[in-house]
């Protein structure tokens, strides 16, 4: 059961992916079209998830919605994951005062209210996709930090590393070569869980109106498009909003599948 | 020559509840082509004494004094750089636990051959032929097949003789083998014991041989420490030591022995 859960879960991110990567050839209309014959239509066959009150094709801006979405998902955890391994090898291999100053610094950030720390940051920077990345990232490498300083504190201790060192390893070549490969298992699994939230948080700020800026979809700000006419028009909401609910759906069963394959000995 | 002298090694290890003299003032010579042993009971102070050698040892636990010289050269004052490429070719070392001792997300193969090619100004190609021939050197059976394993796919005799021919592949000047054979049941033991037998003999290597058991202390070594509460204890030639032991706390290891067979 669990295994056929995240078989769909990863079929579904498959898909979505294609459609992000073939946009032009899956996207029935161009997203940016604005049609003022069809406005706020309703599923129909020529619009299957209907158009928005300029006429635009709701299924087009999702598929190329999803580029955004997706890739602002990617680069932001991996950003994270760059950080925080370094940073939680670095802490959990030297340890001392540098890890004292490492992890003070990781419950400093943890501190703060993510989403509030991001506003702010982008409100004094201009809300470019770019700067969205680098800030998610930039607030999302804590948990990976700690889990590698966990995983090199237990690591360092063994045999293999001891022998590295006597034949003459340096530290780089201990910690690339010999720490983070064994450690990097819950580091997938935390990242694959990090891509459904940095999507969430993506479509959150884009829904504020700091997020992604028009004419450019992106789930997010598909949604506030839609809120306006929420009442007379709901497939504007309901599809962002379920391609959004799948999709960090799929990457947290995909998480939980991979944890079960690497760590058994958590499973239930 | 002596290839290794230690003098006067003190190594403490300062907890909350105060010192602990883990190495207390050992002393000892390693000749060229000499296989020497340190024996005692668990805690006694042997593989923290390997540990100093390695300069292994971590906080809480300090190196207060003493000096130990490697081919003439002091490895407790030499500078880090110096220390890495002296020891890094020169010593080697077994552990006692064959299944920690290689990083299981590697091919044996691999850690081998790269063991060789930080050390010596060869291809991969000959590194990877000279841990083939390590392999066999350790009477490993199928070596193809060990060198493409993966550490958990092994047994622990396999493990451990891969680990032998890891710390051989440089043709060190010293190896530690810290209870090379206590993890392994024994009829294992006893092969490996030979296959250690024959490498050290044919090869005339100088080894500071660790171990709780003095059957095996007495098969493999020519000199013999006892060590008791981190100090040395009586040292000399094994067959005086076993024969006619001067320090009441050989004897009543000697009768421990017996006592048990």
């Amino acid at each position: 059961m669990r295994n056929k859960l995240a078989a769909g879960a990863s079929l579904f991110i498959l898909l979505i992916l294609l459609s992000a990567v073939f946009a032009p050839l899956i996207a029935t209309h161009n997203p940016a079209a604005v049609d003022s014959r069809s406005v706020l239509t309703g599923p129909s066959r020529q619009h299957i998830f209907g158009t928005d009150r300029l006429g635009r094709d709701i299924f087009s801006r999702i598929v190329y919605g999803s580029r955004i979405s997706l890739s602002i998902g990617f680069i932001a955890v991996g950003i994270a994951v760059l950080i925080g391994v370094f940073l939680g090898a670095a802490a959990g291999y030297y340890g001392g005062k540098l890890d004292m100053a490492l992890m003070r610094f990781v419950d400093l950030m943890l501190c703060f209210p993510t989403i509030f720390l991001i506003l702010a940051v982008i409100a004094l920077l201009e809300p470019s996709i770019l700067n969205i990345m680098v800030v998610i990232g930039l607030t999302s490498w804590m948990g990976i930090a700690r889990l590698v300083r966990a995983q090199v504190l237990t690591l360092k201790e063994r045999d293999f590393v001891a022998a590295a060192k006597v034949m003459g390893a340096k530290d780089s070549w201990i910690i690339f070569r010999h720490l983070i490969p064994n450690a990097i298992g819950p580091v997938l699994v935390s990242a694959t869980l990090g891509v459904g939230g940095a999507i969430l948080i993506e479509s959150a700020l884009s829904f504020l109106g700091i997020g992604v800026q028009p004419p450019t979809p992106s789930w997010g700000n598909i949604l506030m498009d839609g809120r306006a006419t929420l009442g007379i028009a709901w497939w504007l909401t309901v599809f962002p909003g379920l391609f959004i609910l799948f999709t960090v759906l799929s990457y947290n069963i995909i998480g939980e599948a991979l944890r079960d394959l690497l760590e058994p000995r958590l499973k239930k | 020559m002596s290839v290794l002298e230690v003098m006067d090694l003190k190594t403490y290890f300062y907890t909350s509840h105060g010192v602990v003299k883990a190495v207390d003032g050992v002393s000892f010579n390693i000749e060229k082509g000499e296989v020497f042993g340190l024996v005692g009971e668990s805690g006694s102070g042997k593989t923290l004494t390997a540990l100093s050698i390695l300069k292994l040892i971590s906080f809480p636990g300090r190196i207060v004094d003493g000096r130990i010289l490697f081919n003439g050269i002091d490895l407790l004052c030499s500078d880090d750089k110096l220390l890495r490429n002296i020891r890094g070719s020169k010593i080697s070392i077994v552990f006692q636990e064959p299944a920690s001792s290689f990083n299981p997300v590697f091919t044996i193969g691999e850690q081998i051959t790269e063991a060789a090619l930080v050390h010596q100004r060869i291809g991969r190609a000959a590194a990877k032929r000279k841990a083939m021939e390590y392999l066999e050197r350790a009477r490993i059976g199928d070596p193809k097949r060990i060198y493409n394993g993966y550490p958990h796919q092994l047994s622990g005799g396999t493990k451990q003789r891969a680990g032998i021919a890891m710390a051989l592949v440089n043709s060190p000047d010293l190896i530690i083998l810290d209870e090379p054979t206590t993890a392994l049941d024994v009829t294992i033991q006893a092969q490996v014991l030979d296959m250690l037998d024959e490498i050290i003999h044919r090869e005339r290597l100088s080894i500071l041989f660790i171990s709780h058991d003095l059957g095996v202390i007495s098969r493999m070594c020519d000199s013999v420490a006892v060590m008791n509460k981190g100090r040395i204890v009586e040292t000399g030639p094994v067959k005086n030591i076993l024969n006619s032991p001067k320090e009441a706390y050989t004897v009543s290891l000697l009768e421990s022995v017996k006592a048990l067979s």
